[in-house]
């Protein structure tokens, strides 16, 4: 185990499995010289060489379909797309090719794809370099989701990702980019699907993802004393662990579901929904939601401190189901 | 390139192959005995013939809605192509796809595509994987005229170009985008021009005349795999049906469709004339073939008729891959 943060996580995942499997490339807008916007991608190109780490015109549609016909043909694309929000400019590639190609050529070729993107605000990159867009890509079925809340998840899930003979979006937090953990060394791969608990407690359940996670713990240990909140980190929203959203819930009777997203629309509705389905009878409240407001991200740090849903707004949501 | 006699029957059977299947499916569709989308390739079958006959099953291509066609002639088959078309089990891909996302990884087929332009980027991936792989194959993409309006044209050449990858672009000019022509849709006499931008050849050839494609197409792979880039092919031709069965095309000049359905024009029966006119054929060999491919086309309508539906939970599987 060795302390290293999330850049260099992210980058050990993608030198681990290229180390592994001669099919595995690299390409997107920068990852070659520059080694991407944060070094996501640093010394692959000098250690793999240009065939196998790939600078791209800055043609989101041309980077997603060199990946989907690759990966048609065999291949293991890592496709690095930087910030999310420019996941419009190839959103017919994603959608309606690598979503849908195993399913319309009936299981004749996979699409074992990765899309690399980063989520999230609080750096003053206004509208259109800080959204949290995860939710749009759980609507399609044939996409895998994941979203990081550390170091460790950063690399076992795009290890797992570029293992997975699906395309796979995963997400990243840029605002995570600085932060240290333990991770293991080598190999290491976190299957889908299971979502993990990173506080224990049996009064009310925090559901949340990627960075917003953290803010659940700490807003728990402002609770612990008079509420014992127990957090869940999702890890995936698809495959989505309903087993232990439910486990939790049952023990507890209470949930605030949060997520950085717009609360509008956001993969927090679904939770509900499956929760006023398949969990009603352990509800001894209402289900909440703490989400960002139904705006685009405001610039200025005075606006967009209070546009990012915080702890506070989690601590104030959860004392609400107690009131 | 002097053509053998066989290459020049088989350029002409394939283009006979191709129009029996879509004139019976037109009348099958009419019938009411197929549904969904059809997208008609008649009149465009030199183009497909030529291109393909230069292709072996480690190229790839990567086709349109409008690919029955394209799948005729790089050797898909009929029967299997025809119980998709009937939404049956036997079908490509047991009534998933349906007419426009029919597949034969086997022969390079990498899949026919609903969404105009889509496939020109993608045959990059896969001109990549040859590449990657050290396979001495190219890449095909074909698209239409209207196609090349897309920034997916724009950015697959500028790629291709930069990276010198093994595709060959193949623009179908057949008249048409939907309805709107190229004169009214772009600034260009000829969409080959469009190569110069990144700085690849563009060459315009008369996509009614199959050996002129092949000519041009063996050029083009030739290039491509030597490692000198890609190529920008524009094959004029005529859409003779409207955009699918069930559009009357009543924006077609009138005079303009019936100059082009003329036999002086239409690929078919000038590809007859020449055949017989310069000696590699004969009536009775022309007749011999079509016999054989109007049986196989019948053949293949049957199978289909026969098949079974697909079981309903089949819906649920090759969602995700294992």
């Amino acid at each position: 185990m060795a302390v290293m943060t999330y850049v260099d996580a992210i980058r050990d995942a993608q030198r681990q499995e290229m180390l592994r499997d001669p099919d595995v490339f690299v390409a997107g807008e920068d990852v070659a010289l520059m080694g991407s916007s944060f070094g996501q991608t640093a010394g692959l190109y000098d250690e793999f060489g240009p065939m196998r780490v790939l600078d791209t015109p800055i043609s989101e549609g041309q980077i997603v379909s060199l990946g989907v016909g690759a990966a048609a043909m065999g291949l293991r694309p890592v496709l690095s797309l930087d910030f999310c929000d420019f996941l419009g400019c190839c959103f017919d590639e994603i959608l309606n090719q690598a979503a849908k190609m195993t399913y319309m050529l009936n299981g004749q070729t996979s699409m074992p794809l990765v899309i690399r993107a980063n989520l999230g605000g609080e750096i003053n990159a206004a509208a259109q370099h800080s959204q949290c867009l995860e939710a749009l890509f759980t609507h399609l079925p044939g996409l895998k989701v994941v979203a990081s809340s550390g170091p460790r998840l950063a690399k076992g899930l795009l290890s797992q990702a570029i293992r997975d003979n699906n395309p796979v979006m995963v997400f990243e937090h840029k605002g995570l980019n600085g932060m240290k953990e333990e991770v293991p060394d080598g190999e290491y791969a976190v299957p889908f699907g299971k979502a993990e608990i990173m506080r224990g407690g049996g009064d009310v359940t925090l559901v949340s993802w990627s960075k917003m996670a953290h803010k659940c713990v700490n807003a728990a240990n402002e609770l612990a004393g008079s509420v014992d909140a127990e957090v869940i980190d999702l890890v995936s929203l698809y495959p989505l662990d309903m087993d232990t959203i439910l486990g939790s819930v049952e023990k507890t009777g209470r949930i605030v579901i949060a997520h950085e997203a717009v609360e509008t629309g956001g993969f927090g509705a679904e939770i509900a929904a499956r929760l006023a389905d398949e969990g009603f009878d352990y509800l001894d409240a209402p289900v909440k939601r703490v989400g960002a407001p139904f705006t685009p991200v405001p610039f200025a740090a005075a606006l967009e401190r209070n546009y990012q849903p915080n702890e506070a707004r989690i601590v104030e949501a959860v004392r609400s189901l107690f009131a | 390139m002097e053509l053998a006699k066989q290459e020049y029957l088989s350029l002409y059977e394939t283009m006979l192959r191709i129009r029996g299947f879509e004139e019976r499916s037109r009348e099958l569709m009419l019938e009411g005995r197929l549904c969904g989308f059809l997208h008609l390739y008649s009149g465009e079958e030199a183009v497909a013939a030529g291109v393909c006959s230069e292709l072996s099953d480690e190229d790839c291509i990567c086709s349109t809605h409008r690919g029955h066609g394209h799948i005729i002639a790089k050797g898909g088959s009929i029967p299997k192509m025809m119980a998709e078309l009937f939404g049956k089990d036997t079908g490509y891909s047991q009534g998933k796809s349906g007419s426009m996302h029919i597949a034969d990884m086997d022969i390079g087929i990498v899949g026919a595509n609903g969404i105009v332009g889509a496939c020109i980027p993608i045959a990059n991936g896969v001109a990549f994987a040859l590449r990657y792989k050290n396979k001495d194959a190219v890449s095909v993409a074909f698209f239409g005229d209207g196609a090349t309006n897309r920034g997916t044209f724009h950015e697959a050449l500028n790629l291709a170009a930069a990276w010198k990858l093994p595709t060959v672009f193949v623009c179908e000019n057949n008249g048409f985008g939907m309805s709107t022509p190229p004169s009214r849709a772009t600034n260009n006499k000829y969409l080959s021009e469009r190569a110069t931008a990144y700085n690849i050849p563009g060459i315009t050839v008369d996509g009614n005349d199959p050996v002129a494609v092949k000519r041009a197409m063996a050029v083009a792979a030739a290039r491509a795999k030597k490692g000198d880039g890609p190529t920008l092919l524009e094959c004029v031709t005529w859409r003779h049906h409207g955009h699918y069965i069930g559009d009357p095309a009543l924006y077609k000049d009138p005079e303009l469709q019936k100059k082009w359905l003329a036999p002086e024009v239409d690929p078919i029966p000038r590809f007859e004339k020449r055949l017989l006119s310069e000696g590699h054929a004969s009536e009775a060999e022309l007749e011999e073939i079509r016999g054989r491919v109007h049986a196989e086309i019948e053949a293949a309508v049957a199978f289909a008729a026969d098949s079974p539906e697909p079981p309903p939970d089949s819906m649920y599987e090759n969602v995700y891959s294992e």
